[in-house]
């Protein structure tokens, strides 16, 4: 009996602990400088103070870099699914000529660290005038993306019923309706579970968005608050402010694809 | 048959193969003669031949980010994996038999939440906590009796520290994909070796093990590449310091490139780092195929 429930405390006691930073974080961006200053991190605040959160949201303009990050991490999430598909449907169901060195390429490409792409991509990006544009971003992780989605999804194609197919080339379909009307439906699954995965890995991007978004109206949440991190203006409180809201989309986003993130990391695992 | 079937499906690769062209091979290969010359970023490079090379293979620093890294490798790849195998075999064999599949559930979800974060944020929420004047770290310690330290400040204390803050990161990702790979082992494999009488520890070993080593492999590559590239929690916490004791390659490369304007020594690093990437994933694949 004690044997039975020791597992499941010291099992639960390493859950509060990977919770505690959260619950910190959270408990000193709702306290006021006076309270923090009295009580310390550790204290509970003595009431629900929320101006440093929208001292610090106007600050930054934190809404700007919310709707930065959506508006990049979205497309890029669309547009990459995109040519993955497109890639997919000519590597999987089409079955073109050299297609496992096609895949062999992109597969190299998504082991490439980025920063064996960094600075020619940095130079020439300033050539076309695309450097420190969102549209920069956008089409570097479409293409990065794409990488990864070809693999997982030409092996899913791989697999698909020719019968079907081939019944609708009998009725007259031609390749670009065969794959709207028949694979795109069928496919459903695999393209929402990419679909998460692109926007939240485009979200979490770090390296290239600090490399290219160096104006503040362009920038991304995770480059806005590294950028800021070890400012001498911020405060203890207001530091802990930042924390919390970009944690908060994070969760949001965990929250609403629990599911569909679940499924898609062992989706990722076993291909 | 055959040649009618993949007539007409070239036309979709068209859209990848120009822009895959220009974002990455065109790049990349720009990246790998950089290396070949001294440039500054601006005016013509001059062509240096493999001098990048030797005088990176003798900078203290490279070899200094090199073994940083390791220690990385170990923080972020090998202590989540072991420690994930002991808490999704508990969790599965354990947890989810004897209190229910929703509790197995919830600690899974608790152990993976800090996965969601981006790691910059992971790392500003770390620098906040290990904060030496109004951290909460200290002011924890400070309760037990213990000395206050400047944890990410301190060339003794600062990697160690950063190793801790990535296994709290990445420990999540090997249970979920464990208990996921544990669905697919046999329940009767299980209650043939409790009827044997077979402690949890032999279970462990004998079963959980050999049924998820294709996740297993899985796992340590893709976190031991996600350690060789990190760079988010490394310029969000330290930048490489104090004095280089957490600097690694990407961050190496990344000084080079935008604050030192030694473009072509950081694509020189950019290129080693590349080429180990390659070896470490060629490696995994090579033993991978030889299980099977």
């Amino acid at each position: 009996m004690i044997r039975k429930y020791s597992v499941l405390v010291s099992l639960t006691v390493l859950a509060v602990v990977m919770l505690v930073p959260f619950a910190i974080v959270t408990l000193n961006a709702v306290k006021s400088p006076a309270d923090y200053s009295s009580g310390g991190p550790l204290s509970l605040p003595g009431s629900l103070y929320l101006d440093g959160i929208v001292q610090f949201w106007n600050r930054v303009d934190f809404g700007g870099k919310l709707w930065n990050s959506l508006l990049i991490s979205g497309s890029v999430a669309v547009l990459a699914v995109l040519l993955s598909l497109f890639n997919a449907y000519a590597l999987g169901i089409g079955r073109v000529r050299g297609r496992t060195w096609i895949l062999v390429v992109f597969l190299v490409a998504n082991t490439l660290p980025q920063e064996a792409l960094v600075y020619p991509l940095y130079y020439l990006s300033k050539q076309v005038g695309l450097y420190d544009t969102r549209l920069g971003v956008i089409i570097i992780f479409t293409v990065i993306q794409s990488a990864f989605g070809t693999y997982l999804l030409a092996s899913v194609l791989g697999r698909f019923p020719h019968e079907i197919l081939e019944a609708a080339a009998i009725d007259g379909a031609g390749k670009w309706r065969a794959l709207w009307r028949i694979v795109v439906p069928i496919s459903r699954p695999t393209l929402s579970v990419l679909l998460v995965f692109f926007f939240i890995w485009t979200w979490n991007e770090f390296f290239l968005p600090l490399v290219f978004l160096i104006s503040n109206e362009n920038q991304t949440v995770p480059v806005a608050l590294g950028v800021l991190q070890g400012d001498k203006m911020m405060d203890a409180t207001m530091s802990s402010a930042s924390a919390l809201l970009g944690i908060l989309p994070a969760v949001v986003f965990f929250l609403i694809f629990q599911r569909t993130l679940t499924r898609g990391v062992t989706v990722g695992a076993i291909k | 048959m055959k040649r009618s079937r993949s007539g007409g499906y070239r036309v979709f690769l068209l859209p990848s193969a120009v822009l895959f062209t220009a974002v990455i091979v065109v790049p990349f290969l720009m990246n790998v003669g950089i290396g070949f010359t001294r440039w500054q970023g601006i005016g013509d490079p001059r062509w240096i031949g493999l001098d990048n090379y030797t005088r990176l293979f003798a900078d203290e620093r490279f070899w200094a980010s090199f073994r940083n890294n390791a220690a990385l490798v170990v923080a972020m790849a090998i202590v989540p994996t072991a420690l994930g195998l002991v808490l999704s075999a508990t969790l599965f064999d354990y947890v989810g038999k004897k209190f229910g599949p929703r509790t197995a559930g919830a600690l899974r979800a608790a152990y993976y939440l800090p996965q969601v974060l981006p790691v910059a944020v992971a790392g500003i929420v770390w620098g906040w906590i290990m904060h030496p004047r109004f951290g909460a770290l200290n002011e924890l310690l400070g309760l037990l009796g213990m000395e206050p330290r400047n944890w990410l400040g301190d060339p003794a204390w600062a990697l160690p520290s950063v190793m801790v803050i990535m296994v709290w990161f990445q420990v999540g990702y090997p249970v979920v994909i464990f208990m996921a790979g544990l669905q697919r082992v046999d329940p009767a494999l299980y209650e043939a070796a409790e009827m044997d009488g077979a402690s949890w520890w032999r279970r462990f070993w004998h079963i959980t093990i050999p049924q998820i080593r294709p996740e297993i492999y899985v796992v340590l590559l893709t976190c031991t590449i996600a350690a060789l590239k990190v760079f988010g929690p490394i310029f969000v916490l330290t930048r490489g310091g104090p004095g280089g004791a957490t600097l690694v390659p990407s961050y190496f490369s990344y000084q080079n490139f935008f604050e030192k304007a030694n473009v072509g020594y950081g694509s020189a690093i950019a290129t080693v780092l590349t080429l180990l990437i390659i070896m470490v994933t060629a490696f995994f694949l090579r033993i991978q195929d030889r299980e099977k």
